[in-house]
């Protein structure tokens, strides 16, 4: 009974940091039509920026990844991404093309093995089963989607954003500046990954190919919660999570992605678009 | 055009694909040391897969990212008959090691090799089959199917890594003496094996050019570029695409099978997400709307990397990432792309 009640920190760690990451993947996918794989990359630029702070407090790595990261973002989004609009399975390749390149890069900038960070000592320890690092890991997913809410739903600039989202001509008609509002989103979803990685750094050690480990759960998130979903975003990322950790639990670890995967391909015979979605008349 | 440039036109495909052959088959054999040899042997079992891709996503406009995981059934199909052979009768080497007792049921039936060869065509079609209705029948398309096969690819490496005494775990399947009565390691038989590989990938490159200028061929053109119209005609777009990714994922499993004797290994490295990406990427780089586009991309691909990664191994990701953006900024469509513009430059010119 213990070990049942073990993994659910666990799962829901998991799920948090997925549902970080997958914010930005869930929002860049159904506001431009961009599949980024190099978010991943912004997952490990931001556990980087943690490991070069270490001596400076754990509390100002976080605002610090959150710029690196989304600079990363808006550098890409303008450079690279701008040009690719619409081209969902272009920019794919053209991303992961990036994110070669900046692995690559880490490799050459940290060398290639793995560094630990080191927690700080006001989250080591725990209560009971609950070890503080991974409650403060769900209590940064919990803060961080918070704020979403309120930017997307309490300020002007979430208002167009949403707007873009749901209709980009419409919103251009109506005299909005599509291409900040684009800029902005890719900022903070690239942000919100270099939150993660800084998260990450909690329960393991960073590697240049961190990000790769997370990328393909975290799309598996935005295709079970729905394009732009806040709350299918939210509810698919803590389900993944668990089911990720109990299924490791109860068969093996190698069981576990097959499991997650069949669930998944399960769950989109009910619902193929997704936990949430807009309905609207138009066909694709 | 006038007449007789009209006849040029239809001999010219032909001509290329025979001076091509006669390339592949005389020339390269004499031509080539055997180790060389065996390299191009193994980029036409890539081009193979390509060729595969070219059809699923060119033709067909589904991405699919997890080409690997079909390579990886067929290999390991292979891969297990021809542990089986060399054991005779005991237990794989590696079996022993990892301490497994007696013959698991799985593999019980690979030692017959007709079942082991029908089973790398049967399990990866099969596989795509159930996927693809699965998921096609719900449609789901685009960039969701491209995540979906991504995470297939990334579930059976971590499954076959897993179950090292079924599978070999990281290291594969490896050491094979026995190739149906002949020594593998032999230049002989890797020489036989290059011919064999080299016909195979001809044959079903005329195959699927066949199919692609079919009247499913037509539809299925049409399904990438309109499904929802292809459905209001009466078609429907599910059975198209699913039958489509199902040929593509049996030309990986062919050649993953082939890919065993030329190598001499299978293992989940060669099959997970990056290999698969890599060879879309090799796709797009000869060109994904010809098929010959597809092919000329793993051989040129295959024979970058193994240039680099000899002469400059430090630079070869970054030279690999580099190419991609610019292919996939610059040049879509690919060298196949190019050389079509070059030739329509040229005719306008005349």
């Amino acid at each position: 009974m213990e070990g049942v009640l073990n993994q659910l920190p666990i799962g829901l760690s998991i799920g948090a940091v997925l549902l970080l990451i997958a914010l930005g993947l869930t929002f860049t996918f159904g506001q431009m039509g961009v599949v980024n794989m190099a978010h991943g990359e912004f997952i490990m630029a931001g556990a980087y920026t943690a490991y070069l702070l270490q001596g400076v407090g754990f509390l100002i790595a976080l605002p610090a990844a959150f710029v690196v990261a989304g600079l990363m973002g808006l550098v890409l989004e303008r450079t690279l991404i701008r040009r690719f609009y619409g081209r969902p399975l272009d920019t794919l390749l053209l991303t992961w093309g990036v994110s070669l390149l900046l692995q690559q890069l880490a490799r050459d900038l940290f060398g290639a093995p793995n560094v630990q960070v080191a927690s700080p000592a006001w989250l080591r320890g725990g209560i009971g089963i609950l070890p503080y690092n991974r409650l403060f890991i769900m209590a940064l997913a919990a803060a961080s989607v918070l704020a979403i809410w309120a930017y997307m739903n309490r300020t002007g600039q979430g208002r167009r954003m949403r707007a873009v989202m749901q209709n980009r001509r419409l919103a251009a008609t109506s005299g909005i500046d599509t291409g900040r509002v684009d800029q902005r989103t890719f900022f903070i979803g690239s942000g919100l990954a270099g939150v993660a990685g800084v998260a990450l750094t909690l329960i393991g050690p960073v590697g240049p190919t961190l990000g790769t480990y997370y990328i393909v759960d975290a799309f598996l998130v935005v295709v079970a919660g729905g394009l732009g979903q806040l709350r299918g975003a939210v509810l698919a990322a803590a389900g993944l999570g668990l089911l990720n950790s109990y299924a490791e639990f109860w068969s093996d670890a190698s069981l576990a992605k097959v499991v997650v995967f069949m669930a998944i391909i399960g769950f989109l015979q009910v619902r193929p678009q997704g936990l949430f979605f807009v309905r609207s008349r138009a066909l694709s | 055009m006038t007449a007789p440039e009209r006849s040029v036109r239809r001999w010219q495909g032909p001509a290329v694909f025979t001076a091509v052959a006669v390339l592949a088959l005389v020339a390269a054999p004499l031509l080539l040391e055997p180790f060389r040899l065996g390299l191009l042997a193994k980029y036409l079992c890539y081009a193979i897969v390509a060729l595969g891709i070219g059809l699923a996503w060119g033709q067909g406009g589904m991405l699919t990212l997890g080409q690997g995981v079909f390579f990886g059934l067929g290999g390991y199909a292979m891969g297990m008959y021809l542990k089986l052979n060399d054991a005779a009768g005991d237990l794989p080497d590696f079996m022993v090691w990892s301490g497994v007792e007696k013959l698991p049921a799985l593999w019980t039936p690979f030692g017959n090799p007709v079942f082991a060869l029908a089973m790398v065509v049967v399990l990866p079609a099969a596989v795509a089959l159930l996927l693809g209705a699965l998921v096609f029948r719900q449609r789901v398309r685009g960039a969701y199917f491209a995540i979906l096969t991504q995470a297939l690819a990334a579930a059976l490496v971590i499954l076959l890594v897993g179950q090292q005494g079924l599978t070999g775990g990281t290291n594969g399947l490896t050491n094979f003496f026995d190739f149906f009565g002949r020594d593998v390691a032999a230049d002989e038989t890797q020489r036989g094996l290059y011919l064999l590989v080299a016909v195979v990938l001809g044959a079903l490159y005329l195959g699927a050019r066949q199919l692609v200028r079919s009247r499913f061929g037509r539809l299925l053109l049409a399904v990438r570029d309109g499904e929802d119209r292809v459905r209001f005609l009466g078609y429907n777009p599910a059975t198209v695409k699913t039958l489509t990714f199902a040929v593509s994922a049996g030309m990986a499993g062919i050649a993953g099978a082939l890919f065993v004797p030329v190598v001499g290994i299978i293992s989940p490295a060669l099959l997970g997400v990056v290999p698969s990406l890599e060879l879309v990427v090799a796709v797009a780089v000869g060109g994904r709307f010809a098929l010959a586009g597809a092919v000329l991309g793993a051989v040129v691909m295959g024979y970058a990397r193994t240039y680099f990664s000899e002469e400059l191994p430090d630079a070869w990701l970054y030279l690999q990432g580099a190419l991609f953006v610019l292919v996939m900024a610059l040049a879509p469509k690919g060298i196949a792309g190019l050389a079509a513009n070059l030739v329509r430059r040229r005719e306008a010119r005349a």
